[in-house]
């Protein structure tokens, strides 16, 4: 510990970035062939009911119902255009947005300090306190369903974005703990008390060092939320009427109304599914690496 | 890994325990306390003890749903998780495009909102529309998740597996990742089959990431409502009516808050029960992997 303490200048922690750079190269499967034919036609099926949707949004809802083709025989951009010129339609998507990210920040801000503390120290019912928090993740939504709504009209939140991402927070915060701890365990405690001895504040070890450390592990955490966030609707749409509303719920409402439109619904669907797209096309390189250095 | 003992840490876990106490402690609060009383309105309230715990317990439906959900939870995890660690088998071991983009495939069904995948999957399965029920029926076989009981658990089923396979496949394949080349290269020396790295190697090395797959998986799957919801609206009949379903009927179906209440008391047990068992499990395999 001394001895690196001359050599390792402030700020600058050598050989922190190696343990996530050994990755295994050449690696040769034994069975590469076989697994290769094998991994495509599981993506292929896939990937099927997703081009099911797609091909059904490209089509009108009377073109659906007349005939059963395996692609869209003259596709249109109707559906989508009527989305994206009804306000009732893509501001459920502003709504979504809004409340995911509230949540996945809120989550974050929380949860690093706490795993910090739960992968650094021991303190008085630390275990009981780790497994309380487990068990929210595993309450089922639908317990605390009457609740909420009736804690968050108290609070005058009902039908606001904040009380979404409040709520998700039930779920979310035990999760991205739990996450966040594994990858904080795999940090030498080393860098830490170096970092003391250099005279860092904690503060400012802990965001200018050991946050650029666990990146991946927060970019892997974010995902998460963002991901349970993204696709939770029951509590979604409980606290919420119009003002927050959910793309998910906009669908539900839409379909109980008007019939239904498979042609619009497919469209939806399909528009749900870009956001996510995104959101894994960004953390695709962290994803492997990621998962097998923390514990989730 | 030896941890200072400091209860300043605590300052630490305070944001957190704040947070989750506003959203979990407060609102349990509120269910145990509908639990023991009869609501016709507001201000007219009478404490009727256990009452509701004793209707809720006596009632069938709700030991149907249970059995339903247990079994529901079985065969998710029976089918899942070795598919799962099949498709992680399958994938590219070296890093490139070819992986990257199997990644991406792979997380795709994750980010789809629940009630979305329903609606994909009765687009899919309808008899007069959908892919799967046209061409089943074409077949010859009748087909109709919305008629027949067994076609509705196949449907559920086939959605439930193509819908969170792929985080099974996801946490298996990092397990996979963390196991250097070397252990690869020494099993190729000593001329080991495919199937014993799979035994000595590969599934030791996948135990942590798998007892989280299990984990996640007998969580979410006891948990289930939009899927099922969306796609059978817990029909036929009953037949697909799990837990979650059953308790949104009876609390904002029927609004009878006191069974309802009781009857979540009951289910948040059941989980915590069973969270608490795999909890110990989860431990224990931590501390073994540690060596």
């Amino acid at each position: 510990m001394k001895l690196e303490r001359s050599t390792a200048p402030a700020g600058a922690i050598p050989g922190a970035e190696a343990p996530a750079r050994a990755q295994p190269r050449r690696a040769r499967g034994f069975a590469l062939r076989k697994g290769t034919v094998g991994l495509i036609v599981y993506f292929v099926l896939l990937l099927l009911p997703i081009y099911w949707m797609l091909n059904m949004s490209l089509r009108t809802n009377a073109d659906i119902l007349a005939r059963f083709t395996l692609y869209p025989a003259d596709p249109t951009l109707a559906n989508y255009a009527s989305i994206f010129s009804d306000p009732a339609w893509y501001s459920g998507y502003i709504n979504s947005f809004i409340y995911v990210s509230l949540n996945t920040v809120i989550s974050l801000l929380v949860a690093l300090p706490a795993a910090y503390a739960f992968s650094r120290y021991r303190f008085l019912g630390d275990k009981h306190m780790f497994f309380w928090l487990l068990t929210n993740r595993m309450a089922p939504p639908a317990v605390f369903l009457l609740p909420f709504f009736q804690l968050y009209s108290t609070f005058g939140l009902i039908d606001t974005h904040i009380a979404v991402a409040l709520a998700h927070t039930l779920f979310n915060v035990p999760l991205a703990v739990w996450i966040l701890e594994g990858f904080m365990s795999g940090v030498p405690r080393e860098i830490d008390e170096t970092a003391y001895i250099d005279g860092y504040s904690f503060p400012r070890f802990f965001v200018t060092i050991f946050l650029p450390l666990i990146r991946a592990g927060v970019g892997v955490t974010a995902f998460f939320c963002f991901m349970f966030s993204w696709v939770e609707l029951l509590l979604a749409r409980t606290l919420t009427t119009t003002e927050a509303k959910p793309i998910a719920a906009v669908m539900t409402r839409t379909v109980s109304a008007s019939g239904l439109d498979w042609g619009l619904l497919a469209a939806a669907g399909i528009l749900t599914i870009v956001p996510g797209a995104l959101v894994i096309y960004f953390v695709r390189n962290y994803m492997a690496k990621g998962f097998a250095l923390g514990r989730v | 890994m030896n941890k200072t003992y400091d209860n300043r840490a605590w300052f630490l876990v305070l944001p957190v325990f704040l947070v989750v106490a506003f959203s979990a402690i407060i609102p349990l609060v509120t269910v145990v306390n509908y639990s023991v009383q009869d609501i016709f309105g507001p201000g007219e309230r009478y404490f009727v003890g256990l009452e509701w715990f004793r209707e809720v317990l006596r009632d069938t439906r709700l030991h149907e749903a249970l059995w339903r959900q247990f079994l529901f939870s079985g065969l998710v995890l029976l089918i899942e998780i070795p598919l799962g660690v099949a498709i992680a088998l399958m994938m590219p071991r070296r890093s490139g495009w070819a992986a990257s983009l199997a990644l991406v495939l792979l997380a795709l069904p994750l980010l789809i909102p629940w009630n979305v995948i329903g609606t994909i999957w009765i687009i899919f399965t309808r008899p007069d529309i959908g892919l799967l029920g046209y061409a089943v029926n074409s077949a010859g076989i009748p087909f109709d998740h919305t008629a027949a009981p067994l076609d509705a658990w196949i449907t559920v089923m086939l959605m439930e597996v193509w819908h969170w396979t792929p985080l099974v496949a996801l946490l298996a394949y990092a397990g996979l990742r963390a196991i250097p080349e070397a252990y690869y290269q020494a099993a190729r020396i000593d001329g080991a089959s495919d199937w014993a790295v799979f035994r000595y190697i590969q599934l030791p090395k996948m135990r942590g990431v798998l007892t989280i797959a299990v984990l996640l998986r007998f969580m979410d799957s006891f948990l289930i409502y939009a899927e099922p919801f969306v796609l059978t609206g817990g029909g036929p009949g009953n037949s697909t009516t799990f837990l979650s379903i059953h308790l949104v009927k009876i609390a904002v179906g029927q609004f009878d808050l006191g069974p309802a209440a009781a009857f979540s008391i009951i289910y948040f047990l059941i989980v915590l029960l069973f969270s608490w068992v795999f909890y110990q499990v989860l431990q224990r395999v931590g501390t073994g992997d540690r060596r």
